[in-house]
């Protein structure tokens, strides 16, 4: 246990880090992003591919790279950082993982390997401690009807893996209809996704929303926490440039302060990511212990609440401190803002995942 | 070559071996300062092995259960004037100090603030003026815990007035038992006096007390400070400890005191207390491999400000046990009895969490200016000479 970077996890951000800088910029994703279609699918081939970051959580057995939750945690700080367009997080963190708990060997293959891509159809905004609404229903022969709204990663997705229940299925997404909305989060749009009369077939196996959104929950403070940094250091760099009254503004102690305060935030937003990304690595995968699940759910609690609050705030004060600029859209500041903002409610609003640590921490509310 | 972990232990178990620890306590101690075992990264002689700091948890370990330094009344002296003396004083003065300064022989205080010199402590006025080969010493320090039972007292004093305010300061050793030291009770809102006012009137102290050169004052004090800063912030918590555990114990077992509100509250300063126990142990883990960090700047500003909200949170959750306060007696006292006082000390005495050892708007500046390279405001007095500095 540990809540440092380990060698192999600070190359691994290298690579990742190098790619993105390359070819996945602010100023290119804000182009992208006007242009309708976020999404840069040849960087995700390559970074999915060359790096491999779509095996990370997959089993060797499986083609993967059996890595765990902290390397993937890694790769979605740079991720949230470049506030990229990539499907890293649908296809090879949610997807995948709901993949090996239903003990699916076939198609996570082809996730591992990048060739394929998927998308979990819940909407992003399920909560890990609630069962997600039942809008989908399954005839004795597997035919699918219904509607899931604000699903992400859909519109570049393959395949669909479609939970009714505790059942899972998969469908070729060619097959549903999806309709990407108007989304707060340019850079991770949602998707009205329908299914009509759709095959899936036989189940592939369980889906246990609580273990696999909570899963998702946890490492989305790892983006959360990328995506602080880049805010904290962009303001940092102008405010030092900035100047009025004859001097920088970062030298009025009002300005250094809330500075200062959003500073310790993001260092304590990295060692609650970092311990939620360590406690989801060592999960055995079969049923743990209580205690164990209890320290691991609390830690992704944690993680999840105060990642999410700290990246929205930063983005916030960004742009608060960016003045006039901050509100203009030419500045890329306010795809972080829209980002933090709409990952604030993904998989669990911070006041779900404190609503939980009442039970998981023992702290229970007034009758 | 540097001992390692085998060595020292092998060493502590050897002395222990050697030593009763059911004797006499202070001849005990006096011998493990003398077989190095004191504080093994001191050099030998002077209580130390010249091994890595690390080390001394060895030590610890080996000699748990013999006679223990009181860490309460004792803490000036072992982590502000120790690491003083041994950076800055002569080796005359490193062998007469340190060893009655560790077994607790001799107790420490600290001569700094004044009334016009608390976070400017660089403009202070107690003044230090050469006579022979003594200097006399004229003044009024603030702020000064267990000033009453101090034997020395790490002073910093003016020596020279037409320089700017941090060139013209030397840093002494003071008796306090020489005439003309006066200590006062300093009484605080929490109603007992922690501290003490030190009046200094024609104090002589010879030059063999003078530590550093002079005018080098501010330079040795930046290291007496650099130390305390880092006691403060560094120690570990247990999850669930501290002010978070002692409310989250009165919230579980009084469940007719909850209300939503309190919920709420509760709830978010229970993670907010969580990441920071996190953090700090992050910041161990990085000290220990040797990478150290600025995050301690943090720790300090992130624990007081904790502590104030829990503390305040507790009061409410009581309700009329709130209401009422357990002690308000005039008396001095000689440590922080956080846990053993009720909620109305708590709450008070946590007020000077951000204020003591460095207030919240210093280690902010701090923080902007030296971790996040944010100029400095335009300072006024930096090349003023001291006489001539509007007071």
């Amino acid at each position: 246990m540990t809540l440092l970077y380990s060698e192999v996890e600070e190359e691994l951000r290298a690579s990742v880090r190098d790619l993105l800088a390359d070819r996945c910029g602010a100023a290119a994703v804000l182009r992208r992003v006007e242009s309708g279609a976020p999404y840069d699918m040849d960087l995700w081939k390559t970074l999915s591919r060359e790096i491999g970051v779509a095996g990370l959580l997959v089993p060797e057995e499986y083609g993967g790279a059996g890595a765990s939750a902290r390397e993937v945690a890694v790769v979605l700080e740079e991720l949230g950082r470049a506030a990229a367009p990539l499907p890293f997080l649908t296809s090879s963190v949610l997807a995948t993982v709901a993949l090996l708990r239903a003990g699916e060997g076939e198609l996570i293959r082809e996730l591992a390997s990048g060739e394929t891509t998927a998308a979990l159809a819940v909407s992003l905004a399920a909560s890990p401690y609630r069962p997600p609404r039942e809008t989908v229903t399954v005839t004795g022969e597997g035919i699918l009807d219904g509607e899931v709204r604000a699903v992400a990663g859909a519109d570049v997705a393959d395949v669909l893996l479609v939970p009714v229940g505790t059942a899972l299925y998969r469908v070729r997404a060619a097959d549903a209809r999806i309709e990407v909305v108007p989304s707060l989060d340019l850079t991770r749009p949602v998707a009205t996704v329908t299914f009509s009369g759709v095959f899936a077939g036989e189940a592939i196996g369980r889906f246990e929303a609580r273990r696999v959104l909570g899963f998702g929950a946890g490492l989305l403070a790892s983006e959360q926490l990328g995506v602080a940094e880049w805010c904290l250091s962009t303001t940092l760099a102008y405010i030092k440039e900035r100047r009025q009254f004859a001097r920088p503004v970062g030298s009025f102690q009002a300005i250094k302060h809330r500075m200062a305060d959003l500073w310790l935030d993001v260092v304590r937003a990295r060692a609650a990511a970092r311990n939620a990304a360590d406690l989801l690595a060592t999960d055995s995968g079969t049923s743990d212990g209580q205690e164990r699940a209890r320290d691991r759910e609390s830690a992704v609690a944690v993680a999840a609440s105060w990642c999410s609050e700290v990246a929205v705030r930063v983005a916030e004060e960004g742009v608060q401190l960016h003045g006039g600029i901050g509100m203009t859209w030419e500045h890329p500041l306010h795809l972080y803002l829209k980002r933090a903002k709409s990952t604030e409610v993904a998989l669990g609003t911070p006041g779900a995942h404190r609503d939980a640590l009442a039970t998981l921490a023992d702290l229970p509310a007034p009758v | 070559m540097a001992l390692d972990e085998k060595a020292v232990r092998e060493r502590a178990a050897a002395f222990l071996a050697g030593h009763d620890p059911a004797g006499d306590r202070l001849e005990f101690l006096r011998a493990r300062f003398d077989a190095g075992l004191a504080w093994v990264h001191f050099p030998e002689g002077l209580g130390g092995l010249g091994a890595a700091r690390e080390l001394q948890n060895v030590v610890e370990r080996e000699l748990e259960g013999t006679p223990q330094l009181d860490l309460g009344v004792q803490t000036i002296g072992l982590g502000m004037a120790a690491p003083t003396i041994l950076a800055f004083g002569t080796d005359e003065q490193r062998v007469r100090f340190l060893r009655p300064l560790w077994t607790g022989e001799e107790i420490w205080c600290q001569l700094f603030s004044e009334p016009g010199a608390g976070s400017d402590l660089a403009t202070l006025g107690t003044r230090a003026v050469r006579d022979g080969d003594e200097w006399v010493v004229d003044g009024q320090k603030v702020w000064t815990s267990g000033a009453h039972h101090a034997r020395w007292a790490i002073l910093v004093a003016r020596t020279d007035v037409d320089v700017p305010k941090h060139r013209g300061l030397t840093y002494f050793v003071c008796d306090m038992h020489a005439p003309g030291v006066e200590v006062r009770p300093l009484r605080q809102i929490t109603g007992e006096a922690e501290f003490n006012e030190v009046f200094l009137t024609g104090v002589r102290l010879g030059d063999d007390l003078r530590l550093g050169e002079v005018g080098d004052g501010w330079r040795v004090a930046q290291t007496t400070l650099m130390n305390e800063r880092v006691a403060i912030g560094g120690a570990p918590v247990r999850r669930g400890g501290g002010m978070v555990g002692l409310v989250t114990e009165t919230w579980r077992s009084r469940p007719e005191l909850r209300t939503h509100d309190l919920h709420r509250r509760l709830l978010r300063l229970w993670v907010e207390a969580e990441v920071t126990r996190l953090a700090g142990a992050r910041l161990r883990e990085q000290l220990s491999a040797g990478q150290p960090g600025p995050e301690g700047s943090g720790m300090k500003l992130a624990f007081a400000d904790l502590n104030q909200a829990l503390s305040g949170l507790d009061v409410e959750l009581r309700g009329e046990e709130g209401l009422v306060y357990d002690d308000w007696t005039f008396r001095r006292s000689d440590t922080v009895d956080f846990f053993g006082r009720g909620p109305g000390y708590r709450y008070l005495r946590a007020k000077g969490n951000s204020i003591e050892g460095g207030t919240s708007e210093i280690l902010r500046n701090i923080i902007a200016e030296r971790v996040l390279g944010l100029p400095s405001e335009p300072r006024v007095d930096k090349d003023v000479p001291w006489k001539d500095l509007p007071r």
